[in-house]
């Protein structure tokens, strides 16, 4: 038995691995380049912007009532989908009733936490993503890895060679004709779509304004054709005021790719006004909860705060390691981690093992645009989970650790044992936790008891300084 | 506070926070209940153990209010974060903030308790700095620079990718261990890409896994507790003009 993620690591490719490791390497280095230029005091701003999410949570209840009632006044029709199916169900009913039979849709995560698209094909829609990454990820019938670059983990050569077996063209890894070809592949789908669903970064419940970034441009082109538009977000995504998304736009963009801004950033206040030459004549919003209010009701509600700019996945050096997939579940690496089992609800001892995933270094916290606690977080979890009796494969017995380290009588005598140990191999000693150590790494020479003497000696009296002359006090 | 990788496998390196420690002026006491700070089943989410094993600490330096000096990042910040997560609905929350507030890494309280700027000494050669993670957003990351800039001879290399963990994680170091060990790798190719003549740092806890990575494949790593850079520097012949 060893740790799921542990195993799933040690299993893929070489090559797999150093592609996630170098991207995220290169796109952490770019973050903290650009906003230590751009800005004086950058944890500031991270402080800042957590707190604003933070309000925003703590009276959801408040702000989300001002979200519907301006998102309406807009024209917009909202929906509440307490689950996941629910949420599919609302969607596809939008769909049946506008007789739509083809959907263009550009990212979301949401739509992959409700998967979306096997729904819809279930129910006789297509559903096309037109996201590069995600377009590709669809093709090749796989599941994106990273939340802002779903295919970290796919080298171009392999994405060349999907793209000949999937009729787009002989083999090329020319990531320019990659991209050429998919979009002349796409803009077909554009204009022949019946509806266009897009997910959504934040909404002002001020102006019920909804912000859609995309570096592609494929977020105005689901829209603008179509006649039908269906925003799918999570109910967390509520921001206060209009004001509060130039900080947040601004961090995001920096976190998540390195840039100053996204290249397309959408403002959309509601279906298309009279005046407006074109896009959707009807607009439709899906708030979704999906255990999100429950989240808010536990110690780990500051997840919520989450921007999904993927800055903690590219950081994180079990998520280098391991690679997206590892996590099992829609969100990775550490903000996966915390809220992959919390979404899970029922179902939390299934994903208890990723909050064990961590060496709790805390970097993840340090490059967070919303400054989220997550080793704190992920603390939490593992007590939650040996709290429910999950115990990880290999976890040391730690009662008897405990009552030795209790026990001062009992822990000298440890030591002094110890140090017998550097007469035999320490493979010798049949204990597991210190075989599995061995397996990788060699040990110290045990030295137990000989700083106690030495100070006991000390404090005695029989005192050296090593060198005089302490001139060296400001 | 000695910590329990000291007490059983670096007396030298708890010596040499003593030898430092009295250098700078300090009268050092060492109670003799002392064990461990907790963090093992603290980072296994036993907080009952860990609780057990914390609550045993603070009666061992609840006598005197005496600043508590670790000469790890690691224990320093479990005492100081670590403990008031786990004691947060607990009656002894208070206890647990009183020992919070006395704690110090060893290098954050000679220079920001202290006040010492400028360390005397000389230590011949390059050494690569690995900043432990739990020193990460605490005083002691400037703190150990700077007591280092300032000794003669002592030339610290850049380490590419400093932000990056060494993959030890505790007992994930066991329960984890191709990532550990991959990250490891990966640490000390950084720490090594310079050439220094030793890796030092503010955690044996560290040091101990990469010296037993390197070990098992043969190659000797040299490593020095930062206590022992200071200490080391004292005793070196010094130059001067």
């Amino acid at each position: 038995m060893t740790e799921p993620i542990d195993a799933f690591a040690a299993a893929q490719s070489i090559s797999r691995r150093d592609a996630v490791v170098h991207s995220a390497a290169l796109t952490t280095e770019q973050r903290s380049h650009i906003l230590r230029r751009d800005y004086e005091d950058p944890d500031a701003l991270r402080r800042l912007a957590g707190r604003i999410k933070q309000h925003t949570l703590d009276h959801l209840d408040h702000y989300l009532e001002q979200a519907v009632s301006t998102l309406e006044k807009n024209g917009v029709h909202v929906h509440f989908a307490p689950t996941a199916e629910a949420a599919c169900r609302i969607v596809l009913g939008i769909l049946q009733k506008a007789g739509a039979r083809s959907v263009v849709k550009s990212k979301s995560m949401v739509s992959e936490e409700i998967h979306l698209n096997d729904y819809l094909a279930r129910h006789g829609i297509t559903s096309l993503e037109t996201d590069l990454g995600e377009f590709i990820v669809q093709i090749d019938g796989d599941t994106p890895s990273h939340i802002v670059r779903p295919i970290i983990h796919k080298r171009r050569d392999e994405v060349a060679r999907s793209f000949e077996a999937h009729g787009l063209g002989a083999y090329d890894d020319d990531p320019e004709t990659i991209t050429r070809r998919a979009r002349r592949h796409l803009r077909r789908h554009y204009l022949a779509s019946d509806a266009g669903i897009t997910g959504a970064n934040f909404l002002s419940a001020e102006s019920g304004r909804l912000v859609i970034v995309t570096n592609e441009g494929n977020a105005r082109f689901c829209m603008a054709p179509n006649r039908l538009h269906i925003a799918l977000l999570g109910l967390e995504k509520i921001v206060p005021r209009d004001r509060d998304l130039s900080l947040f736009l601004n961090l995001l963009a920096r976190s998540a790719t390195a840039q100053q801004l996204t290249v397309y950033t959408q403002f959309i206040r509601g279906p298309r006004a009279p005046s407006q030459p074109s896009g959707p004549d009807t607009m439709h919003l899906v708030l979704l909860d999906n255990g999100r209010t429950e989240i808010l009701g536990t110690s780990c509600r500051e997840i919520l705060r989450c921007i999904r700019c993927g800055a903690c996945q590219n950081v994180c050096p079990v998520y280098r390691q391991a690679s997206g997939h590892a996590y099992r579940t829609v969100y990775g690496g550490p903000v996966g981690a915390v809220l992959s089992p919390l979404l899970a609800g029922p179902e939390f001892s299934a994903y208890a093992d990723l909050p064990r995933a961590s060496t709790l270094c805390g970097a993840c916290q340090e490059v967070c645009p919303v400054d989220i606690p997550i080793p704190e977080l992920l603390l939490r979890l593992r007590a939650k989970g040996k709290g429910a009796g999950i115990i990880g494969p290999d976890a040391p017995p730690m009662q008897a650790f405990g009552a030795v380290a209790t026990s001062p009588g009992l822990w000298r005598l440890g030591l002094k044992v110890s140090k017998t140990m550097n007469l035999f191999p320490a493979k010798w000693v049949p204990w597991k936790p210190l075989q599995q150590w061995l397996r990788l790494r060699t040990l110290p020479r045990w030295e137990g008891g000989v700083f106690r003497a030495w100070m006991r000696n000390r404090q005695n009296g029989s005192r050296r300084r090593p060198s005089p002359d302490p001139d060296n006090k400001s | 506070m000695a910590t329990c990788l000291c007490d059983a496998f670096y007396a030298d390196v708890a010596r040499a926070a003593v030898e430092v420690l009295e250098f700078a002026g300090c009268e050092v006491v060492f109670p003799e209940d002392q064990t461990c700070c907790g963090q093992p089943p603290f980072n296994g989410g036993d907080f009952e153990t860990s609780r057990k094993i914390a609550r045993h600490t603070m009666r061992t330096f609840a006598d005197a209010d005496l600043p508590v000096i670790v000469p790890s990042g690691s224990c320093a910040a479990m005492h100081r974060h670590g403990n008031l997560l786990q004691f947060e609905d607990q009656p002894d929350l208070e206890d647990a903030r009183d020992l919070a507030r006395r704690t110090w890494e060893l290098t954050d309280y000679l220079v920001n308790g202290l006040k010492i700027v400028r360390w005397p000494g000389r230590h011949e050669g390059r050494l690569a700095l690995h900043h432990a993670c739990h020193t990460r957003g605490s005083a002691t990351g400037h703190a150990i620079t700077r007591l280092l800039s300032t000794i003669e001879g002592l030339d610290v290399v850049p380490v590419g990718q400093g932000d990056q963990c060494c993959g030890f994680g505790g007992t994930f170091a066991v329960t984890f261990p191709h990532i550990s060990r991959e990250m490891g790798r990966l640490k000390l190719e950084h720490l090594l890409e310079k050439n220094p003549q030793a890796v030092v740092s503010a955690d044996m806890s560290c040091l101990m896994h990469l010296c037993g990575l390197a070990g098992a494949s043969g190659m000797a790593l040299p490593v020095l507790h930062v206590a022992q850079v200071l200490r080391n520097a004292l005793t070196a012949p010094v130059a001067r003009p």
